[in-house]
């Protein structure tokens, strides 16, 4: 059986890709997709520790994870509709030409 | 009840009716006189009571009621006040109960009770009368006192001082009794208070005798510092005596005793109305006619007597003081009858005579005729009570006649306005014919000739030559102002439509009259000399035994000399008949010759003091006082302290505070919170992303941290 570490390794490689997404890129959509990346890293984890764990019966790490894909497609459902309404007004989809909040 | 628990409830009647009108009774009149009244007559029958039992005891002065309670710790041992009666306070006890009665019920009558509430009375001034309706005309009567259960409740407390002065057994309770009196002589001389010249006799009143009291306080320390005791009993033994006989006082080569017996001596000047402090008390009939005026004049003045009668064994301890109360209670006596002769007003009449008779009682004092002096203070408590009530009721008369004709620019106290009244006020005509004959000393049948006989026998007997011839010529002007008195006001015809419609007053005056009036015939009886021609030894001297027995040595009876008797006689029949004969037909003050400008002005002693004292005083408050220190210096210093404060805050804001405070903390603070914040805004880009990137940076930070430092 695989070992739980490389699991881990995985999920880790996969959230500080998401996370690099999030820092560097500068379309809100490809930032959204980075978010998107570290909640399935996230989920991986919690499948993992489920199964590498102490009670399988229990179907914890299985539950997180579905809550978890919920409140992120609830996420990119909120922040996809945000991007178009930028979009539509602003004509741009950058996130650093998005500053009618700043001062 | 034994009869020292008894002493000890005496006072307290008048007190608890004082407290209970003040405070509960004072809308209610009736309810009010009934208290008053009650508590008088409750006193009374104390103190009767009390008097007989001390008549029974044979060897009283030996062996007095007395009783004391530890007061208040001086020092090692307990300051204690107490009662005592001994045969001096129960003859004093017996006129003050019977005077102090017959005041409360004279005042009912005096102040109109049952009379309706007048037009245009205010609560400060006498009743003006009130308008009824009657058979369907209108006419006025008198209407009752606005303030009249304030009345009863002053005369209530004024009674409660006298009966704690009289029956106290140390000069301390004697002087807290004297004060209350004292007090009680403001709130009533100012009892009409919107008059402005009651209010200045009041406050001349009690400013006047406040200069006695003083000394009489000095005296009673002084008394207190050299013997340690104020108990009349412990200062009047044979050694404490003796001892402040021999310390000297370094006063005038006085010694101890002299010196405070003249201190003693200078309040009862005060508080009995002798030359110099003699002015407050003809100013004092400004209170409600006749009751004040008897307060002033029978009851509250006879204490100042009764002072120096009971520190007699201190004061005749030194012949210097003896020989300076003589001097002066003799000059007041012929001093202040010379005034009365001049005056018009019928109380200011009996004001100066009281201070006369006064005087007569001093000087008998001065001449060592202690039990002379006692007999006249009660016979002329009496007589005089009977005269002033008389005066009241006589000017209570007027008023009717003044509100029958309602010409209120008649003066109802002035004897020139009278006339004719035996007819219309019988009652009072008797009654103040035996009160003036008393006065006058008529011969044999009245109270007042056997006790100014008295003190004339002592005189002479004792070689006091001078006080002799002095006291007779003040008796013969006593006996010829008060012949005027009574020629004007009752004899004749009347001499204004409003003596004409004089009424007789109602029963609760008439009958103190009567019942004073007897006993300024019968009180005499009880001290006829055991030598006198015919009559002497018929009854006993009782007075000059019961009294004499106060005194460690009973003093012995003076043998009978035919000169002071005849010239008694002589001042008495001559002055009563010149007063008779030259007052018969003068009709007006014009032709009254002896309306001299300096007798009529009292020898100007008002006037002398207003110069020597008020207008100084006056001036010394308004210049020294008010100019020089007030304005000068007090201003003048606070002036400075003013700019100096305002010159040193500028300096302190120029210097400290605009440029330390202001600058460094207030405003640097904020410039360097400012700075901050300037730099700091440039980490507030509002990039999502480099927030994050910070994060992540810190969060690397933290776990390298914890990891190397925590978990190695």
């Amino acid at each position: 059986m695989v070992p739980l570490s490389w699991y881990l390794i995985f999920a880790a490689l996969l959230f500080s890709i998401g996370l690099f997404g999030v820092l560097s890129r500068r379309n809100a959509i490809a930032i959204l997709l980075g978010i998107e990346l570290m909640l399935n890293a996230v989920n991986i984890n919690l499948a993992a520790f489920w199964r590498y764990g102490q009670d399988v019966t229990q179907m914890t790490g299985q539950v997180f994870a579905i809550i978890v894909f919920a409140v992120a497609a609830a996420e990119v459902a909120v922040g996809l509709a945000l991007v178009i309404s930028v979009y539509r007004r602003r004509n741009t989809v950058v996130a650093d030409d998005i500053n009618m909040m700043k001062w | 009840m034994t009869t020292t628990t008894l002493i000890w409830l005496i006072p307290l009647p008048p007190v608890l009716a004082f407290f209970l009108i003040v405070l509960f009774t004072n809308k209610s009149k009736a309810l009010s006189h009934t208290i008053a009244v009650g508590a008088a007559f409750l006193s009374w029958i104390g103190s009767m009571i009390v008097f007989v039992r001390a008549l029974g005891v044979e060897h009283l002065g030996q062996e007095p009621f007395a009783s004391s309670v530890p007061w208040f710790p001086a020092g090692d041992t307990a300051f204690r006040i107490g009662v005592l009666v001994d045969p001096l306070t129960a003859a004093v006890l017996f006129f003050v109960a019977w005077t102090v009665l017959m005041i409360f019920l004279y005042s009912v009558g005096y102040h109109n009770f049952g009379q309706p509430v007048g037009d245009h009375d205010h609560k400060g001034l006498p009743p003006h009368g009130a308008t009824v309706e009657e058979h369907g005309h209108k006419h006025v009567v008198p209407s009752v006192e606005p303030m009249y259960s304030r009345f009863f409740a002053f005369i209530g407390l004024f009674a409660f001082g006298m009966y704690v002065l009289v029956l106290s057994d140390n000069l301390l309770t004697l002087f807290v009794g004297w004060e209350i009196m004292g007090l009680c002589s403001y709130l009533l001389i100012g009892f009409w208070y919107a008059k402005e010249s009651a209010r200045d006799a009041a406050v001349k009143a009690f400013m006047t005798t406040r200069i006695g009291d003083v000394f009489m306080l000095l005296g009673i320390a002084y008394l207190y510092s050299a013997t340690g005791t104020l108990s009349f009993r412990e200062i009047f033994t044979e050694g404490t005596l003796h001892t402040l006989q021999t310390i000297p006082s370094g006063f005038l080569g006085f010694s101890a005793a002299g010196l405070i017996g003249l201190l003693l001596f200078i309040g009862t000047i005060g508080k009995s109305a002798q030359f110099p402090l003699h002015v407050w008390l003809p100013d004092a009939m400004e209170g409600p006619t006749p009751v004040s005026a008897m307060i002033h004049a029978a009851t509250m003045v006879s204490a100042g007597v009764y002072a120096v009668i009971r520190m007699f064994p201190l004061i005749s301890l030194d012949p210097r003081t003896m020989t300076i109360v003589a001097f002066i209670g003799a000059f007041t006596a012929l001093f202040a009858a010379t005034i009365a002769v001049a005056q018009n007003d019928i109380k200011r009449v009996l004001a100066y005579s009281t201070i006369s008779q006064l005087g007569f009682m001093i000087a008998a004092l001065g001449v060592g005729a202690y039990v002379a002096a006692v007999f006249h203070l009660i016979t002329h408590a009496f007589f005089k009570a009977l005269l002033f009530l008389g005066s009241g009721s006589v000017i209570h008369g007027m008023e009717h006649g003044l509100l029958h004709t309602g010409n209120h620019d008649v003066d109802p106290q002035n004897m020139f306005n009278m006339g004719g009244l035996r007819n219309k006020m019988p009652i009072t005509f008797w009654t103040f014919l035996i009160g003036g004959f008393a006065l006058s000393g008529f011969p044999i049948i009245t109270a007042g000739f056997w006790s100014k006989d008295e003190i004339f026998a002592d005189a002479f007997a004792n070689g006091h030559l001078l006080v002799f011839f002095t006291l007779a010529g003040a008796a013969f002007l006593t006996a010829f102002y008060t012949m005027r008195q009574i020629t004007l006001t009752f004899l004749g015809e009347a001499r204004t439509p409003e003596a004409e419609h004089a009424q007789e007053t109602p029963w609760t005056m008439t009958t103190p009259l009567v019942i004073l009036a007897f006993f300024a015939v019968t009180y005499g009886w009880v001290g006829i000399p055991e030598h006198f021609p015919l009559l002497g030894g018929l009854v006993p001297n009782w007075l000059h035994e019961f009294v004499g027995g106060t005194l460690a040595e009973a003093p012995e009876a003076i043998a009978f000399s035919w000169i002071p008797l005849l010239t008694s006689l002589v001042v008495a029949l001559g002055g009563l008949y010149l007063g008779w004969i030259t007052y018969r037909t003068v009709n007006s003050a014009a032709e009254d010759r002896l309306q001299i400008p300096l007798l009529k002005n009292k020898y100007y002693i008002d006037e002398l003091y207003d110069r020597v004292f008020v207008k100084p005083a006056y001036w010394f408050a308004e210049n020294i006082v008010y100019k020089l220190l007030d304005q000068g210096i007090i201003d003048g210093v606070l002036h400075i302290f003013g700019p100096a404060t305002q010159g040193l805050g500028a300096f302190i804001r120029n210097n400290f505070d605009l440029p330390v405070i202001n600058r460094f903390f207030g405003d640097g603070s904020a410039d360097v919170t400012y700075w901050f914040g300037g730099k700091l805004r440039a980490v507030q880009t509002g990039r999502i992303q480099q927030y994050l990137m910070l994060a992540l940076v810190v969060f690397i930070a933290i776990g390298a941290v914890l990891y190397f430092f925590m978990l190695a």
